[in-house]
């Protein structure tokens, strides 16, 4: 029994587990009623996913053809740093320009603080 | 058993893929097609990842990293040009 045989349900479950994972993700992204709640379905589970994902291939690559992928472990890091700040990003504008809630939605903490800078946006571009 | 578990996941992410298409095609705002976008470019990169270990070579692992930093760049400009209008702004003051 060699190091093959051992890591082999190992690499399939981290994979199978990112792909289920990712359909789960886009599965939120169809069935929730506005941005914010689509925006909290792709970003953090999808990051997930794409880890395990990943994940598995390292190890594939590391075990079955003995390749130590730097660019692998780069992917890995990159994605962890970059998913949640687009998700911040894709919100923040949503929220900017204007995408109402969804109206069984129960609380919106920045309805008294960013409106008043939009509408200041809006005045001084209208000067301009 | 390790190429069917990668099979299954490539069936799977492709599906996904189609729910974030639905999503662009439908979507009500267009903050909704920036984030489908956002998940497309994310699930490009699981799939790209499956096919380099089905094929059992590491030369499309370049592609995982360069798409992931194209489709960062072009969430984020997206995101600015639907929040200020602009991708890329001139601040010019009078001072100088």
């Amino acid at each position: 029994m060699n190091v093959q045989t051992i890591i082999e349900p190992v690499i399939a479950g981290l994979i199978l587990l990112g792909a289920v994972l990712g359909l789960l993700s886009s599965i939120g992204v169809v069935r929730f009623p506005d941005v914010y709640t689509r925006s909290h379905a792709s970003s953090k589970s999808s990051t997930l996913s794409i880890l395990f994902v990943l994940l598995g291939a390292f190890l594939y690559f590391l075990v079955y053809l003995e390749i130590t992928s730097v660019k692998l472990l780069l992917a890995i890091v990159f994605v962890f740093i970059t998913s949640p700040v687009a998700g911040h990003v894709t919100g923040r504008a949503a929220y900017r320009s204007g995408v109402p809630l969804w109206k069984r939605s129960v609380r919106d903490d920045l309805r008294h603080v960013v409106k008043p800078e939009a509408s200041q946006r809006q005045s001084a571009s209208l000067e301009e | 058993m390790l190429d069917t578990a990668v099979l299954i996941a490539l069936l799977l992410l492709s599906l996904s893929m189609l729910g974030s298409l639905y999503r662009i095609l439908k979507g009500p705002t267009m903050s909704d097609r920036v984030v489908a976008l956002d998940l497309i470019g994310v699930q490009i990169i699981g799939i790209i990842t499956l096919v380099s270990v089905m094929l059992r070579t590491e030369a499309y692992l370049d592609i995982v990293l360069l798409i992931g930093i194209l489709s960062f760049l072009g969430t984020v400009a997206f995101a600015k040009y639907l929040e200020k209008g602009v991708v890329i702004e001139r601040e010019r003051s009078d001072d100088h």
